[in-house]
């Protein structure tokens, strides 16, 4: 038999342990179902496996003169100077949110030329660029 | 001329931190238990230097003096008085001045308050602590100087970004700081016990006063900053899991988890490995929260400017701090043995302090995920409110009940809990949250069992307060509002309306219970802005009451940027909250309008939840 204190001890730990592995499996877990994969419309083009039932971002520049504002629904065209997804969003949109501007927008792909954001991200800075957009702009500009 | 003389007394600054450390360990040498004299006069004199050298940015700010690069990029000639003075820590090189302050500061009043305690702990604090201060000094003077001078001075400045020109970040800042850099003084304390091997006790009671201050300002801090993003931002919400919220809540956790831990090493003398790494922790994430927001690696809601050299210096700084404490802490630590009875106030706050790692590691992984998966796979992705909510609200209605229960339970041994009590208690909390569905009219499971928790949390913490002979009126304040916290971020996130629509000059429209009326547009020009303010009438159509609110589209000219003003009317029970944006090329203007019940009540819960921090120092500060 072990002594008392090492049982007790090593029961603590055990449950200590368990609990350490319940914890991290649920966050994994939790993170697996939350994250949002960011593409840009040359992505959206050239994946051959694309979920429409899972919620993703979308990343480019609004192209010019195609902002059209009904009653109760917002469509432009996001664009990477390659390819283009067509945006349809319901709902208040950030500041500086603006024709030849940049943009990331938060929702669903429902074909591989349109995407209803629930979101669009809000920025503060005019010069400001998500840092995956800025990465995207430079490829296709060279 | 305010340049080279903000760069002589940063020099000074250095002289005078060398001149600390090498004093310092002369006086190690020395046998006696006397503290040189030298020692504190140089002390006094390093953080009057360092308060002097900040001060002149101030007055640079203030006369516009456009000669120093930092006041050209951050203010203007134009803006209000306030804002000058304010712009001086709203930009990265005169944050990091304010930095070195209290780290001097705290420095400085650690040297001079813990005078019972012995020695060669004191100075090997006051070593480490000036080995920080020197760190980031010469970060300041290589890397982000705000006295770096411009030549030809330009005329005109190029103005604060308009949405941090507003008086909760003007003070938002300094009192994050001193929760996050006040951190550093526990960290220099807990490396300075490992090496001269003051353990126990005497040494929780030694750092004690800090952590409880330190906890309270950053707690005030993280409030100012979230109310601000409230009426600022413009969405209506409070907290948004971004990165640089994030990073501001993980060394919260830290210390939480370190107020408690400190309890069980006053009372009990263990746990002081545990409590060693947790201060190491705690200094360590407000660092790496620096970095992680200065270094433009993660992807903010929130801008920066970013500047990669700033992130590799903080990054070797942080990668030399974290080696050489652990190297310190393994090479030094002797083990000590520890026993807990698993039915003892030990065991809840080894509960508490096992929670708030589960926070934490939630926070920390959510937050630097997308920066791994890009590094391994370069799929870009982000982590969003959806992974955290659906992983720490369940655990915090575990969480409510241990906080609940356990500082009932007594140290050492406990005989046996009063289950009579917890099951009245418990009955009243289930009642109380039938009333409260009843009256809202709607139903979630998890809303409920959050409604139960938080309000088993509130009525036990209160009927504490009633029993004990002695009690502890700081645990019970904090506590107290900690559960009406939960309890109302419950209320308010279930119940919240929100509808966007949009509309011209002069439309109506009707959504739901509500009447919605553009009535009219005005164009007003002020100091530094002009704007568009727009009046919308609400009328609710089941009461007939009709309220009037005033959203504004701000353009300012420096720089030029266009802001969303909120327009909030608040009272006790709810806040009625309209944002108004106008819609490129086109008449019509969106219409964000949310309904947020007993909003208030979550700022107050968070200032009575610090007031309790306070009031523990007080208590704390007499009994020593």
């Amino acid at each position: 038999m072990l002594p008392k204190k090492v049982k007790k001890r090593a029961s603590l730990l055990s449950i200590f342990l368990l609990l350490s592995v319940i914890g991290v499996f649920l966050i994994l877990n939790a993170l697996n179902k939350n994250i949002l994969y960011f593409n840009s419309p040359t992505d959206i083009k050239i994946s051959q496996d694309i979920n429409y039932n899972k919620k993703m971002r979308v990343g480019g520049m609004v192209k010019k003169n195609t902002l059209n504002i009904k009653d109760q629904e917002i469509r432009f065209i996001i664009t990477d100077f390659k390819n283009e997804v067509e945006v349809s969003f319901k709902g208040t949109i950030p500041n500086l949110f603006a024709e030849g501007k940049g943009v990331v927008a938060e929702g669903k792909l429902q074909d591989k030329k349109f995407f209803i954001a629930e979101r669009i991200l809000a920025k503060h800075d005019e010069n400001y660029m998500p840092p995956e957009l800025k990465n995207i702009m430079k490829e296709n500009a060279e | 001329m305010l340049s080279n003389t903000g760069n002589f007394l940063l020099i000074l600054s250095i002289l005078f931190t060398s001149f600390i450390i090498y004093q310092s360990f002369a006086c190690l040498k020395k046998t006696n238990d006397m503290i040189f004299k030298s020692i504190y006069k140089i002390s006094l004199l390093q953080s009057t230097t360092i308060l002097i050298c900040f001060f002149t940015l101030v007055g640079a700010f203030m006369v516009s003096d456009f000669s120093l690069i930092n006041v050209y990029q951050n203010s203007h000639t134009l803006k209000p008085i306030f804002y000058k003075i304010s712009g001086t820590w709203g930009n990265h090189e005169g944050s990091l001045l304010l930095w070195v302050i209290i780290l001097t500061i705290f420095s400085f009043l650690f040297l001079i308050t813990n005078k019972n305690h012995p020695k060669n702990y004191r100075i090997n604090t006051l070593i480490i602590q000036n080995i920080l201060i020197l760190g980031f000094l010469f970060f300041i003077l290589f890397n982000s100087n705000p006295f770096s001078s411009i030549s030809p001075i330009p005329k005109e400045g190029l103005g604060l970004n308009p949405i941090l020109q507003d008086p909760a970040l003007a003070i938002h800042p300094p009192l994050l700081y001193v929760g996050f850099v006040g951190s550093s003084i526990y960290f220099s304390a807990a490396m300075a016990s490992v090496i001269t091997n003051y353990s126990g006790k005497f040494f929780a009671q030694s750092i004690k006063s800090w952590v409880i201050i330190s906890w309270s300002f950053q707690t005030l801090g993280i409030l100012v900053g979230s109310i601000w993003a409230y009426y600022e931002l413009g969405w209506g919400g409070f907290w948004f899991w971004d990165p640089v919220e994030n990073a501001s809540l993980l060394p919260w956790f830290a210390m939480t988890a370190l107020l408690h831990s400190l309890l069980v090493l006053e009372k009990r003398n263990i746990l002081y490995f545990w409590s060693i790494i947790l201060c190491l922790l705690t200094f360590t994430l407000s660092v790496t929260g620096t970095f992680l927001v200065r270094s433009g690696i993660l992807n903010s809601v929130h801008t920066f400017a970013n500047d990669p050299s700033r992130g590799i210096y903080i990054l070797s700084f942080l990668s030399l701090m974290i080696f050489a404490s652990v190297y310190i802490l393994f090479t030094k630590y002797k083990p000590t043995n520890d026993q807990i009875n698993s039915n003892s106030k030990e065991t809840f706050i080894l509960i508490n302090n096992w929670f708030m790692m589960f926070y934490l590691i939630t926070v920390l992984l959510g937050t630097l995920y997308p920066i791994f998966t890009d590094a391994i796979s370069n799929n870009k992705i982000s982590v969003g409110p959806p992974f955290y909510n659906s992983v720490i609200i369940p655990v915090v209605i575990i969480f409510l009940f241990f906080m609940a229960i356990g500082p009932k339970v007594r140290w050492i041994k406990n005989e046996f809990l009063n289950f009579k009590d917890l099951l009245k208690i418990i009955v009243g909390a289930i009642a109380v949250n039938f009333i409260i569905t009843y009256f809202f009219k709607s139903y979630s499971l998890i809303s409920n069992l959050i409604i139960i928790s938080s309000v088993f949390l509130i009525i036990s913490t209160i009927s504490d307060a009633f029993k004990k002979p002695k009690i502890n009126f700081a645990r019970i304040i904090s506590h107290f509002s900690f559960g009406f916290l939960i309890f109302f971020i419950g209320l308010n996130h279930n119940f919240s309306i929100e509808k966007d629509f949009n509309l011209k000059l002069g439309e109506t429209k009707k959504i739901d219970n509500y009447n919605f009326e553009l009535k009219d547009l005005k164009l007003q020009q002020y100091d530094n802005y002009k704007a568009v303010i727009g009046k919308i009438q609400i009328s609710d159509l089941s009461t007939n009451k009709k309220r009037t609110l005033n959203p504004e589209i701000r353009i300012y000219d420096n720089p030029q940027t266009l802001t969303y003003e909120a327009s909030i009317k608040t009272n006790f029970f709810r806040d009625y909250y309209l944002t108004m944006s106008n819609i490129d090329r086109s008449d019509y203007y969106n219409i964000k309008f949310q309904e947020k019940p007993l909003m208030i009540w979550i700022w107050i819960s968070v200032v009575m939840l610090s007031f309790g921090g306070f009031l523990s120092f007080i208590r704390n500060a007499k009994n020593n």
